[in-house]
């Protein structure tokens, strides 16, 4: 385990310095990643300045929602470039090389790169969420503290569950299904606003198929301090993050059975 | 024109065989306009004043959108960015055709294949099943008709010019952002242009963006009358003829310093 942390770090270290021979394509990037996913929010904001609220929700509220998932994508994003290029490597039969060495799968796959543009989008993120934080005067209590990290940290959990998800259906597609782009950039769309304004088939699956709920609407309740006019508990909302650690484990036992039903695509 | 037509035909044919790729896009458009409309709902659910466009219009405006998504210039000529980057794209200067219109060629059929395989299908559903309206009358469908063509000619002078860039920029990256976003954002596909601050509005009027999709939508359902056709398909040829000459102007230079690396 601590041998594959620093192989992890190792990899990561590696990646760094590659991305930072081209220092001024790297701050382009993410100056450019950065304004494209603030044009969202600006998008978000027309929407508030026509209508005002969208019904009981403030823009600050929607901002505070739009932070948290914006940013857990962008952690998720930044370390799963691997995962993104596998179909390419089923393809090409590249994958073959990396069952040969003595290491797991999806810590080689992990280590690919950590695609460091997407600091963007954190930024970003973070920016709108302390925005968000300052015009509601919320109160950072070390616990409220605590559920915000444990949120962003469950999102970036399931997302990358997600990618792992995709990734595994290659072993048996060969071919990359955007299809999971609904679930994932979809997701952060969704997650974006208040789960409750949404209709109750949509609700359900983005609780019960995809836990995109318990990283998003019911922690942020917490943080915000509102009860929730879907009913659900203080202590679910808190324990709710964990969801996203568990779908993670979940997607990584998938992706173990996948690897052990490969059959190479041959040359 | 004959090489061209032979271009826009032959590489149209060829797109037309990626089929499964439509569907998957057609799916995440339909997936992609459900959440749409129901954060459009939850908007218009408590607004008691009366706004730019009704409820409904929006629920068009939005189908027509996810249906007519791929005529817009999101992506680049991959072909194009890999021949810039290998240095083949040297052999390009070597036909005995104009550049520029041999790349808008490919840049239009870009456009067309994707269109013409999703937005037939989703045009049904949206039609049957999400509150999709028929043209709000015979005028109506023709200007809408017209203006798309219009759309389809601006959009292809816009990514011709992404296109060109990457004689620049070599990569590319930025600039493909810089247009996805700004088509994204300006041409009304996140949120209806009339639901902009109005202080906003001479600024989006004058920008070629709106051309693409807002004007052509808005002439489909009425809320342009089809009267007015001319003014919409004049601001998207004048933009039109501005980007291609923007476009040839910069291909002219761009294929003078050109340097192709290797041996």
């Amino acid at each position: 385990m601590l041998n594959a942390l620093c192989l992890y770090g190792r990899y990561i270290d590696i990646s760094f310095r590659s991305q930072m021979q081209y220092r001024a394509s790297f701050v382009m990037l993410s100056v450019g990643h950065g304004l494209m996913t603030g044009l969202e929010f600006l998008a978000i904001w027309v929407l508030f300045d026509r209508f005002v609220s969208l019904d009981t929700w403030s823009l600050p509220e929607v901002a505070l929602f739009y932070g948290i998932i914006n940013i857990a994508f962008a952690l998720c994003d930044a370390c799963s470039r691997g995962f993104d290029l596998f179909a390419g490597m089923v393809k090409s039969g590249e994958f073959d090389r990396l069952l040969l060495r003595p290491r797991s799968t999806a810590l080689q796959l992990a280590g690919q790169e950590l695609t460091l543009k997407r600091i963007g989008r954190l930024s970003q993120g973070l920016a709108v969420l302390l925005w968000a934080s300052h015009a509601l005067q919320l109160t950072w209590t070390p616990e409220k503290l605590l559920l915000v990290l444990l949120t962003i940290v469950g999102g970036a959990c399931l997302f990358y569950g997600l990618m792992i998800l995709q990734a595994t259906l290659a072993f048996w597609t060969t071919e990359s299904l955007e299809i999971m782009n609904t679930v994932t950039y979809g997701g952060v769309e969704t997650a974006q606003y208040p789960l409750v304004i949404y209709r109750e088939w949509f609700r359900r699956f983005f609780t019960y198929v995809i836990p995109l709920a318990c990283v998003s609407y019911f922690p942020a309740l917490s943080i915000l301090d509102r009860t929730d006019p879907l009913g659900s508990t203080r202590l679910f909302q808190w324990l709710a993050p964990l969801v996203g650690l568990l779908f993670f484990a979940l997607c990584l036992r998938l992706w173990n059975f996948g690897v052990r039903h490969y059959r190479s695509t041959g040359s | 024109m004959g090489p061209y037509l032979a271009v826009l035909s032959a590489r149209i044919r060829m797109l037309l065989q990626y089929r499964a790729a439509a569907l998957a896009g057609m799916s995440t458009q339909l997936f992609w306009g459900l959440i749409r409309v129901m954060i459009f709902e939850a908007f218009y659910r408590t607004s008691t004043q009366a706004q730019p466009m009704t409820f409904a219009e929006v629920v068009n405006y939005v189908w027509l959108g996810q249906a007519l998504f791929a005529l817009l210039p999101w992506s680049p000529d991959n072909d194009i960015r890999a021949m810039v980057r290998n240095g083949t794209v040297a052999y390009e200067l070597v036909r005995p055709i104009d550049l520029y219109t041999f790349w808008y060629s490919r840049s239009l059929a870009n456009r067309i294949a994707p269109t013409l395989l999703r937005s037939v299908p989703l045009f049904c559903l949206a039609f049957l099943f999400f509150d999709l309206q028929a043209p709000a009358s015979p005028a109506a469908a023709g200007a809408w008709a017209l203006a798309t063509v219009g759309a389809l000619l601006m959009g292809g002078a816009l990514s011709n010019l992404v296109n060109i860039s990457m004689l620049w920029t070599i990569a590319g990256e930025g600039t493909i952002q810089m247009m996805a976003v700004c088509t994204y954002i300006f041409s009304g596909m996140v949120v209806p242009l009339p639901l902009f601050p109005d202080w906003a509005q001479p600024i989006l009027n004058f920008m070629p963006f709106r051309g693409l999709v807002d004007t052509p939508f808005r002439l489909y359902m009425g809320h342009i009358p089809a009267s007015q056709v001319l003014a919409v398909v004049g601001h998207q040829l004048l933009w039109t003829l501005a980007l291609v000459g923007l476009g040839r102007f910069l291909l002219h230079r761009g294929s003078r310093r050109l340097v192709v690396q290797g041996g």
